[in-house]
């Protein structure tokens, strides 16, 4: 029986930009284009659990032999390739057979975004998509192709910017009552500070 | 003992005297209903506290209220995000005066370990403290300790609350 992996490997061709991992650790790194024709694909071919959308942000990326900016001589431990770009989109699915309790196969597909723009939401396919793109936009800014008015799940409407980013600083505080804690550094980049969709709090 | 001057005359068998500031204060100090405002995993500790082993009946604080118009002490036990504020505050500002709030662990005393843009930097930002029992999660003595101290200031504040 061949596995999903091997499947929509064959399937996707050049879509496939590269694979790692194996047994239940396996990647597949995909064009971004392609993601939602292959989760469509991979459901059909069996992984009928969306476990996790996250995602990863590479904007501290230090070339080896150069030492991270505040540690100028630390080397990296291993060499890692330059990211294409900033964010990378993770699908984690998984094949379950519910009738024995068994896993039967589990896969993540990746896709490297052209800067904040994800793909379609994948809603359609796995009802709790929704909570995971919302939470995916809420802290990494990523937005869904077909989801312009997305709302926030885990911070509230007025929270400006988008706590995980690498450049969200980390002493900023933004309270919705009381004061401030004083540690606020400078404004946040006109990037952050674009309003987020979706309606005001009532 | 100035609370209760027990006049023990023979003109007046089983009379005692006090005054009304002192009397007030020790019936409110027995007679305390918490509204347990929990979030987080402090939660566990206070359900041991109040259960039989450490049992709060003792102390009259036994009663929770769920609607904050019948709570005398606002107990907000665990982590309160910048989310849950308006929240907190408004339970706050329903409860009916007097009333007390009592900042159960380290998360509501200063934010705790969770120095990051989601978590209050400690309740007292929002709503006045009476009493914080630091700890993560406190131990049920260290609780049973933080209410007796909470009792003794309602004691002393007498009939006028605050
Ligand atoms: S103080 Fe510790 S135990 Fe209590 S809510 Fe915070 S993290 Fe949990």
């Amino acid at each position: 029986m061949s596995s999903v992996r091997e499947t929509l490997r064959a399937e996707l061709g050049a879509a496939v930009l590269s694979a790692r991992g194996e047994g239940l650790d396996s990647v597949l790194v995909l064009d971004a284009g392609a993601v939602p024709g292959a989760l469509a694909r991979a459901q059909a071919l069996g992984c009928n659990v969306l476990v996790d959308i996250t995602c990863v942000d590479h904007l501290r990326w230090v070339p080896a032999g150069r030492g991270t900016p505040s540690h100028p001589d630390r080397m990296p431990r291993w060499e890692l390739p330059k990211p294409p770009s900033r964010f990378k989109l993770v699908y984690r699915l998984m094949a379950l057979d519910a009738g024995q309790g068994a896993v039967r196969e589990r896969l993540a597909l990746e896709c490297w975004l052209e800067g904040d723009a994800g793909p379609a939401s994948a809603r359609s396919l796995w009802p709790n998509a929704d909570w995971l793109e919302r939470e995916v936009w809420d802290m990494f800014g990523v937005r869904f192709s077909d989801r312009p008015d997305i709302k926030r799940i885990l911070m509230y409407e007025e929270f400006v910017g988008h706590p995980l980013r690498k450049d969200y600083p980390i002493g900023k505080r933004q309270p919705l009552l009381g004061v401030d804690d004083g540690a606020a550094p400078a404004a946040l980049s006109d990037e952050e500070l674009r309003p987020s969709p979706g309606g005001k709090r009532p | 003992m100035r609370l209760m001057d027990v006049v023990d005359s023979e003109l007046l068998p089983g009379v005692i005297t006090t005054r009304i500031d002192d009397a007030v204060g020790w019936a409110r100090k027995y007679s305390i209903f918490t509204y347990p405002f929990v979030t987080a995993c402090c939660g566990m500790e206070f359900m041991s506290t109040a259960c039989s082993h450490y049992d709060l009946d003792r102390f009259g604080a036994a009663f929770p209220r769920f609607s904050p118009r019948q709570a005398d002490v606002l107990m907000v036990v665990g982590t309160i995000s910048h989310k849950m504020a308006p929240v907190l505050r408004r339970i706050y500002e329903q409860m009916a005066s007097p009333k007390w709030v009592v900042a159960f662990g380290v998360c509501t005393c200063t934010g705790g370990f969770y120095d990051n843009y989601a978590t209050v930097q400690g309740i007292d930002k929002i709503v006045p403290v009476d009493v914080y029992i630091p700890g993560c999660p406190p131990r049920p003595e260290a609780v049973l300790k933080g209410l007796m101290l909470l009792q003794e200031k309602i004691r002393k504040q007498g009939w006028k609350g605050q």
